[in-house]
């Protein structure tokens, strides 16, 4: 028996089973967080019609199309890496999920870039803000804008932190052809991660 | 298979999981053993009760007479809100799931743990976590709003608010991990020969009830936590002031928090389907109907949330919609109810403690279902909003079915707990004494709502002092109640007789290994040919069995 | 029969046919609970004497239920559940909608206290007058936090929300006082926020309403609310008039019809709007009342969004004698567009 089985499970599968459910449960609570943010947008888009589109209009597309790009192509990574760890080249796993941290970085700094933008402009969320849209909408979106991609970017770095841990963890040959499983959930997360961004992105930035 | 115990002594099983592999506090504290974290839940969450349970006296006693009695209005308002924040978020949400769930959930599918031992571990931490930031913010002034915190007076209030909501954040997510470890538990850990038509009625349940733990807890938390950020900062979400819509909150609020009304009390039908066969000898009538009809309050319990918004300007059609989904939850209720009663129907019944709750929780769970149907339709709704019929309500389903499930379930899986029994005779004074007490409590409730009295009124017109007082002498009866069943269980833990494994019985597969069970569940993991629930084909003759011997 | 069940269940008098047609459906509701409750334990107190264990070694049958079983159990509750429904669904529905020709009061909660604001001018605190006989429809709103108008003896109970006006009504069949709760949790004094609801015979409201409007009884309420509305004596539309003025409203917005920066005011109420998204809403008391507060929201086509908000420079009793005022500039022959669904007039005797 494989020296990763827990004491309690029959076989190296039914653990795998057991962790890959576990995983998707947990993801499907995740969605769920920004489930009643995105609901939140929702509502105040329908109430301030207007104020949302002027807000959206305001922001730089271009960037957020781009953050969009690098997000995918680190998705695209991070399943290389898996895809090398089936075959046990783990060494290879280990340097696309750093390709993959650093692409995380990268989107981490244009957001930090576009923040940046806006405390400028006096885009702050709630009783702070002072842009030019009049009304409580312009406020409201950017709360609800902050809210969103704030909880985003901290599970970014969250799932930075988690792939770090395991291209590590790679690179010292703790996982094998045969188990890899940490891998597949730490990408897993990261497709999570990515994918909450394919919402976000078209929902603040393009409608 | 080993059939009833025959007629031999009872024995204590001397390796077990309270002396293996050790008995000290850090062996405890950092164990990885599902009985031993279930234990430490149980003490946890008792603890909370008698902080919640006191709570409610103060209560009880201040509104003894119409003006102030023992304290001012402030106080009055914190403690009410303490009192439904302890109970519901430390009591009675992690209480049966995450204390008998986890004692008896691997057992009963013949597994040795859950699926994931550490996280079981991290989310009895985390609910110490959050019961302790929730403390502090007790300690230092509470919070004033009551345990639904709606805005915008949450977030305008000058108490701490924010770390209560931190802390109901925090045990949100112990309960997400309990919910999500059970879930895949119960799918990959059941040994061979448990199909998912032989799972114990009491895992159907936890099963529905951690689905809703896991699709609703995230939205209460994001609910929460995005209160706390508007009293903290001013962002605008819910205050009006700032163009925010306060009812937003409330459909949120109620989006987890109904569904969660659903984590309290499908644990006790849980319980309840397991004391009823074993009791009365029998199988249940309608296994399917029972076991999908928790499925079915789980999906449904998600639909209803709006019938807490009659009275809030909500759209007549929503109205409409949300009533008739509600009803459906007590369709669904009253299948379960129809089921016991006819698996009574030929059976064996003995009145030991446990069935004297189950007879507690069948009345109280008949009229809190009744009233909460008679609360959707809507037109009667508007004249009980907010009084004490709603409160008396739901205490009929939360104290009334969960506390009795609660207690029913201490009592008959004592033995398999501490391998000891309690006294029979005061559990009978114990039951006598909390279900009179608590229909003296909240009976005189339903017709102060009736009459009209509002809830959380710290001083209320002199017409209302008769029924209050009587309210009053019930839970002085329910504290008598609850000091008798804490006594005798504190004195069966030192010198209670010996109970053997199986002392009712039960052909619950929990009872197949020895009491207290040993750390790996099982010596030997039965081959699980039966199911849980069938007792029509006992060997023939079992003399004097199950007894055990009386102090 | 129906009083002494109504003692029996500790029910207040009711004092509208409303309350009498819900207290019919609780005392169909009861009555049905307690059959089915005797049903249900009676059946089981039977099977516990008549299958109390005799001995140690009973053994008992296997029993399994047939379909019929569980079709009855679902379909006898459901059964009994829709007609509660449809009972009371019905009652609803109709209590939130008020007869047309009612007369429209001004309800404010704020902590912790009920403001009233009658038509044509009067106030009055903690005290609401009304006539016998007569619906009176309530525009309900909050100052604060969310209160809930609730009167027992009209089986009446409406949350108060900031920021927005919600609406109920009732008849009260006579002359009396009945108590007023605030319902819904409010902070400190939650359980002080009480008020008094006085229904006067027809002739005497009348009376009365008309010696409030000369201002014979202003004095005390003006005292009792200091710097509440502009000028206490003056009706709500006068009221109305001197807020826009002082504001600056009638800058943008004109009475006599004619297009300026804004749409004119003049037969504004209840008229159907084209919104710059297409959407096409009735200016009622609730659009009004959110276009003050987020004028960006809602933009009638054709027009620029230029006004700025009114949250928190106006009161809400301001707002409410703003609104007034519009509905006062409604000429009765014009609406532009057809009438959909019923249409409210707001008030007699204006």
């Amino acid at each position: 028996m494989h020296s990763a089985v827990a004491h309690h499970f029959e076989s190296l599968e039914k653990q795998a089973e057991a962790q890959r459910l576990g995983m998707w449960l947990f993801l499907a609570t995740e969605i769920l967080l920004f489930t009643a943010l995105f609901a939140a947008y929702g509502v105040y888009r329908f109430l301030y019609t207007a104020a949302f589109s002027e807000a959206s209009r305001g922001l730089e597309t271009w960037l957020g199309g781009v953050n969009t790009l690098i997000l995918v192509t680190s998705s695209f990574t991070v399943a290389m890496g898996l895809d090398a760890a089936t075959r046990g080249r783990t060494r290879r796993t280990a340097g696309l999920l750093g390709l993959s941290i650093l692409l995380g970085a990268v989107f981490l700094a244009l957001k930090a870039f576009e923040y940046h933008h806006h405390f400028a402009h006096g885009e702050l969320p709630g009783r702070y803000y002072t842009g030019p849209i009049a009304g409580s909408g312009g406020a409201l979106f950017f709360t609800l804008y902050f809210l969103i991609t704030g909880l985003h970017a901290i599970h970014v770095l969250i799932g930075m932190t988690v792939l770090a841990v395991v291209a590590v963890r790679c690179w010292r040959g703790a996982y094998d052809a045969e188990y890899h499983v940490p891998v597949e959930l730490a990408g897993l997360y990261w497709h999570l991660v990515d994918l909450i961004w394919i919402f976000v992105f078209p929902l603040v930035y393009l409608i | 298979m080993s059939p009833l115990p025959a007629g031999d002594p009872p024995v204590y099983a001397a390796r077990n999981y309270l002396n293996t592999p050790a008995t000290g506090l850090r062996s405890w504290l950092t164990t990885l053993d599902h009985k031993r974290i279930g234990v430490m839940f149980l003490v946890a969450t008792l603890v909370a009760f008698a902080l919640g349970g006191v709570f409610a006296l103060l209560i009880r006693i201040e509104l003894l007479t119409p003006g102030p009695t023992i304290m001012d209005a402030m106080t009055y308002n914190r403690i009410f809100t303490l009192h439904g924040v302890v109970m519901i978020f430390l009591f009675m949400i992690p209480a049966i799931p995450s204390g008998f769930g986890n004692f008896l959930l691997p057992i009963m599918l013949g597994a040795r743990d859950v699926a994931f031992p550490r996280l079981n571990l991290l989310s009895f931490y985390l609910y110490l976590a959050g019961a302790a930031i929730a403390l502090w913010g007790m300690i230092h002034g509470g919070a004033d709003t009551g345990w639904t915190f709606y805005t915008p007076y949450s977030t305008t209030t000058t108490t701490k608010v924010v770390p209560i909501l931190l802390g109901a954040f925090v045990v949100g997510f112990s309960s997400i991990l309990t919910g999500l470890n059970f879930i895949v538990t119960t799918h990959t850990l059941r040994a061979p020969g448990i199909t998912w038509s032989k799972l114990p009625l009491f895992v159907w349940s936890i099963y529905a009830t951690s689905v809703i733990q896991i699709l609703a807890t995230p939205v209460l938390g994001m609910t929460l936590l995005l209160v706390a950020i508007e009293h903290a900062f001013g962002w605008g979400i819910f205050d009006p002031a700032r163009g925010g819509d306060p009812v937003l909150f409330q459909h949120f609020f109620w989006f987890y928090s109904h569904p969660a009304v659903y984590i309290m009390i499908l644990p006790a039908m849980a319980v309840m389907s397991e004391v009823v066969c074993a009791f009365s000898r029998k199988n249940i009538f309608g296994y399917k109907a029972v076991a999908y009809s928790s499925l079915g309050i789980a999906f449904v319990g998600f639909f209803t949330w709006g019938h807490h918004l009659f009275t809030s300007g909500q759209s007549p059609y929503d109205a409409g919609v949300f009533g008739v989904l509600t009803m459906f939850v007590g369709i669904f209720t009253a299948i379960k109810i129809f089921n016991w009663v006819a698996t009574l129907y030929r059976g064996s019944i003995s009145f030991k403690t446990p069935f004297l709750y189950f007879l507690g929780f069948l009345f109280f769970l008949f009229f809190g279902g009744m009233t909460g149907v008679a609360l959707a339709t809507v037109s009667l709704d508007v004249h009980w909003q907010d009084t004490y019929f709603v409160v008396a309500h739901f205490h009929f389903i939360m104290v009334g079915s969960t506390i009795m499930a609660f207690l029913a379930a201490l009592h008959y899986w004592w033995p398999k707990l501490t391998g000891r029994l309690y006294s029979e005779r005061w559990g009978l004074v114990g039951a006598v004494l909390i279900i009179s007490g608590f229909v003296f409590t909240f009976l005189p409730q339903f017709l102060l709502g009736n009459e009209g009295m509002p809830r959380r009124y710290f001083a209320y017109p002199a017409r209302y002092q008769a029924l209050n007082v009587a309210s009053s002498a019930g839970a002085s009866v329910l504290a008598i109640g609850f000091s008798v069943v804490l006594v005798y269980l504190l004195v069966a833990l030192r010198h209670g007789p010996v109970a053997g494994s199986n002392p009712w019985g039960s052909r619950g597969y929990e009872w197949e290994t020895s009491s207290p069970p040993p750390l790996e569940n099982f010596e030997v993991v039965p081959a699980f040919e039966r199911g849980p629930h069938e007792y029509h084909d006992l060997p023939a003759a079992a003399p004097g069995a199950g007894e055990g011997r009386h102090a | 029969m129906s009083d002494l069940l109504r003692r029996l269940l500790f029910l207040p008098p009711a004092a509208s046919q409303h309350a009498r047609d819900v207290d019919s459906l609780h005392f169909f509701v009861v009555i049905t609970t307690m059959l089915a409750g005797l049903a249900i334990f009676g059946t089981a107190l039977a099977f516990m004497i008549r299958y109390r264990r005799r001995g140690e070694d009973d053994r008992t049958p296997e029993i399994q239920p047939r379909h019929w079983h569980e079709a009855l159990f679902i379909g006898v509750p459901l059964a009994f559940f829709l007609v509660w429904f449809a009972i009371g669904y019905p009652q609803f529905v109709e209590s939130t909608r008020a007869p047309p020709g009612a007369m429209d009061v001004f309800v404010m909660g704020k902590q912790w206290m009920w403001k009233f604001a009658y038509p044509g001018g009067p106030s009055s605190l903690d005290e609401l007058r009304v006539p016998a006989g007569r619906p009176v429809r309530l525009l309900i709103t909050s100052r604060d936090v969310i209160h809930s108008f609730f009167v027992p003896d009209l089986r009446l109970k409406q949350d108060a929300l900031p920021g927005r006006y919600t609406e109920t009504w009732f008849q009260a069949d006579a002359p009396g006082r009945h108590q007023i709760f605030c319902a819904e949790y409010c902070g400190l004094s939650h359980s002080g926020m009480l008020a008094e609801l006085v229904v006067m015979k027809p002739e005497e409201f009348d009376a009365w309403i008309a010696l409030q409007r000369r201002g014979l009884a202003r004095a005390q309420d003006a005292a009792a609310v200091p710097g509440d509305l502009l000028a206490a004596g003056s009706s709500l539309v006068e009221q109305g008039r001197n807020v826009a003025a002082v504001q600056g409203c009638l800058k943008c917005h004109s009475i006599d019809g004619s297009r300026h920066i804004g749409p004119t005011w003049r037969d504004l109420y209840r008229r159907r709007e084209r919104l710059s998204t297409g959407a096409v809403v009735t200016a009622d008391e609730a659009y009004l009342t959110r276009s003050m507060m987020d004028p960006a929201a809602e933009i009638v086509d054709g027009y620029q969004n230029v006004m700025p908000t009114y949250q928190g420079k106006l009161t809400p009793p301001e707002v409410a004698a703003v609104v007034e005022f519009i509905k006062s500039l409604k000429t009765p022959a014009v609406r532009a567009g057809p009438s959909e669904g019923p249409v409210y007039e707001s008030t007699p005797g204006r």
